[in-house]
């Protein structure tokens, strides 16, 4: 088991590295730097800012001040538009909220889904099933950037329930139309994939035994089909926390709830390129962190897997 | 899929049952049947027809150049350019007084070809990808996969929308963008395809006369991947087509004059408090069933040409 752990640890670490490189390899091959504007600056001062930020350095030397702050110090240095904000503040100030809507949805998402994938399992080929998988269904054509103007349409405009933007420190009305925005395509993918995967384990060999010694149909569910059950999910789960946080994107920029994407949203705009590097790194060291965790679970529940 | 085909099906299966006693049935003429006798799956291709249609033909009845500005509409949208016969603006206009239904004809067709590109890069590039890797095994096959594995687990939107920052926004830049990441998926199923065509007679038989391992790969393995790679290049369309539409939603993709559904969207999002619904209504409209109908067709093709996945 150790070893499989340090194993896929070695394959995480250079990701992340490569993750890293590549942003910078990209920012440098744009074309223009962040203090060229229309009107030229005298050469003089041009050489002091560039000094200032290390771009006078040589290629090498910056990628590798910038990998070893990065990784060492977990500095992504200065905002290339806001004198007086580094990327620092700028996740620190955006992220809690991310976290925040995106850990609610991924709840909900995995809650709501499992139960409802479950419950179209027991009750095969009843009014129950026919909606979960209808649901399933329709949620594939409603991808986050549909549901959300959907849902303000709805609840904010014509029937005034909810607020349809802003955090407002995150009070649980800001919090709601962001969450169901997120979550639905997910929970409606975990829940076909729970219903599927239930079934096959409710045909297997092992739970007509259970059947046949007479346990009630609750405890086989609980104590006996639903660990299987739950593989496929957690494999589809690292898939899904890569959509929630590029979905986080959308629900910051449609709802202003002040997240990490609205931030990336601007200085995408605004070529403001360490702000955007920063953001990409650090999404990068989540999925990867998630997909690792994810990983050791999966070895550890299922006893098939060798390391 | 149904149990009763309705009579014209039925007909038609009788009469390729006949057809078959004399003739024998190919793989794809088999195919073609059970595809037909699911009602879902030609629904949605009856449906991707008529969309075809309307994206690349529905031009001509527009009443009004896509990039047309009607001045006097601006701030008037709500009333005077609400969806009638009789201004010629049959999807009414958008908030800058320009025809809704041109800009929908040509947001559609914008989004099926980067659905279509999107999913031909990856079905060029993911087959021979996946089918080297798989064909030569050992250590290439490793470090390949493992490169598809790293590559899989980059957050590729943020990647992408960094890209499009550094070398401009413009449609060729997210070709390329969305080009890059499509074959990912691709390239695994067609190697696992790949390992177990590779132990059959026939790639021995051709590996014992001496013919080339590319030769091998390019004549032997990939014309048997076919069948799969077309279903998942079929459900790869509308991923790709949801992709640009995210980041055309966001104001990255697509420029303008030109549109795409998910900038027409965005569009109609941000202007539905004014009452003039119609502005997301249509392009919705056409997001949703042009998704619908992939997918429909998609699972449609799965069934008919990878039935043991049943």
């Amino acid at each position: 088991m150790l070893n499989y752990v340090l194993r896929r640890v070695a394959v995480a670490i250079p990701t992340i590295l490569l993750l890293v490189v590549i942003s910078f390899v990209l920012m440098y091959a744009a074309p223009g730097g962040p203090f060229n504007s229309e009107r030229p600056l005298p050469a003089q001062v041009m050489a002091n800012i560039e000094a200032r930020y290390g771009l006078d350095q040589p290629y090498w030397k910056q990628m590798a001040n910038y990998v070893w702050n990065v990784v060492v110090h977990f500095d992504f240095g200065p905002s290339f538009q806001y004198r007086d904000r580094t990327v620092n503040d700028v996740i620190a100030q955006g992220f809690p909220v991310t976290l925040t809507y995106g850990f609610w949805s991924f709840i909900v998402a995995l809650v709501v889904g499992v139960a409802l994938g479950v419950a179209a399992a027991i009750r095969h080929n009843s009014w129950l099933d026919y909606l979960a998988v209808g649901i399933s269904i329709g949620a594939q054509v409603l991808p986050n950037f549909v549901m959300a103007p959907i849902l303000v349409l709805v609840f904010t405009l014509w029937l005034g329930w909810l607020p349809g933007g802003g955090w407002q420190g995150g009070q649980i009305e800001y919090i709601i139309l962001p969450v169901i925005a997120l979550s639905t395509s997910y929970m409606a993918s975990i829940a076909r994939i729970t219903r599927s995967s239930m079934l096959e384990v409710l045909n297997a060999g092992f739970i007509r035994t259970a059947r046949a010694k007479g346990l009630p149909t609750r405890r086989i569910i609980w104590k006996h089909a639903m660990k299987p059950t739950m593989l496929p999910v957690l494999s589809y789960l690292g898939p899904a926390f890569v959509g929630m946080i590029t979905g986080s994107v959308i629900i910051d920029v449609f709802f202003s709830t002040g997240g990490i994407g609205q931030f990336f949203v601007n200085s995408a705009f605004n070529r403001d390129y360490s702000v955007i590097m920063g953001i990409t790194i650090l999404v990068g060291v989540l999925t990867v962190t998630f997909n690792l965790v994810v990983d050791l679970l999966y070895a550890w529940i299922d006893p098939k897997i060798r390391y | 899929m149904s149990l009763n085909p309705d009579p014209d099906t039925a007909d038609r299966l009788l009469a390729a049952q006949a057809a078959a006693e004399v003739k024998g049935r190919s793989l794809w003429k088999d195919a073609r049947q059970r595809f037909m006798r699911n009602r879902a799956a030609v629904a949605g291709l009856v449906a991707l027809v008529l969309i075809c249609i309307f994206a690349f033909f529905g031009g001509f009845l527009a009443q009004y150049e896509p990039d047309y500005v009607d001045f006097s509409l601006i701030g008037s949208n709500a009333t005077q350019g609400v969806p009638s016969f009789e201004t010629g603006h049959y999807f009414g206009t958008d908030s800058s007084g320009r025809d809704l239904y041109a800009r929908t004809v040509q947001g559609t067709r914008i989004s099926l070809l980067v659905g279509i590109v999107g999913a031909g890069v990856a079905v060029i590039v993911g087959t021979l990808y996946g089918a080297i890797a798989g064909y030569q095994g050992g250590r290439t096959d490793g470090a390949m996969m493992r490169t598809v594995d790293i590559l899989m687990s980059v957050p590729y939107m943020f990647v992408l929308i960094l890209m499009l920052v550094i070398f401009g926004r413009s449609i060729l830049m997210l070709f390329i963008g969305i080009g890059l990441i499509s074959w990912l998926d691709m390239s695994r199923i067609a190697r696992g395809q790949t390992l177990t065509i590779k132990g059959k007679e026939f790639v021995e038989a051709a590996h014992a006369t001496g013919v080339r391992p590319m030769t091998i790969i390019l004549r032997h393995i990939v014309p048997n991947l076919l069948g799969l790679v077309i279903v998942y290049a079929t459900l790869l369309v509308p991923q790709m087509i949801i992709t640009e539409s995210f980041i055309s939603f966001l104001g990255l993709g697509i420029q303008e004059p030109n549109t795409s559904l998910g900038a027409l969207i965005s569009n109609g999002a941000s202007n539905m408090q004014y009452g003039v619904i119609w502005q997301l209504a249509f392009p919705l409209f056409f997001f949703v069933i042009t998704l619908f109908a992939f997918f429909f067709v998609g699972d449609g093709l799965r069934d008919a040409l990878d039935p043991k996945d049943r």
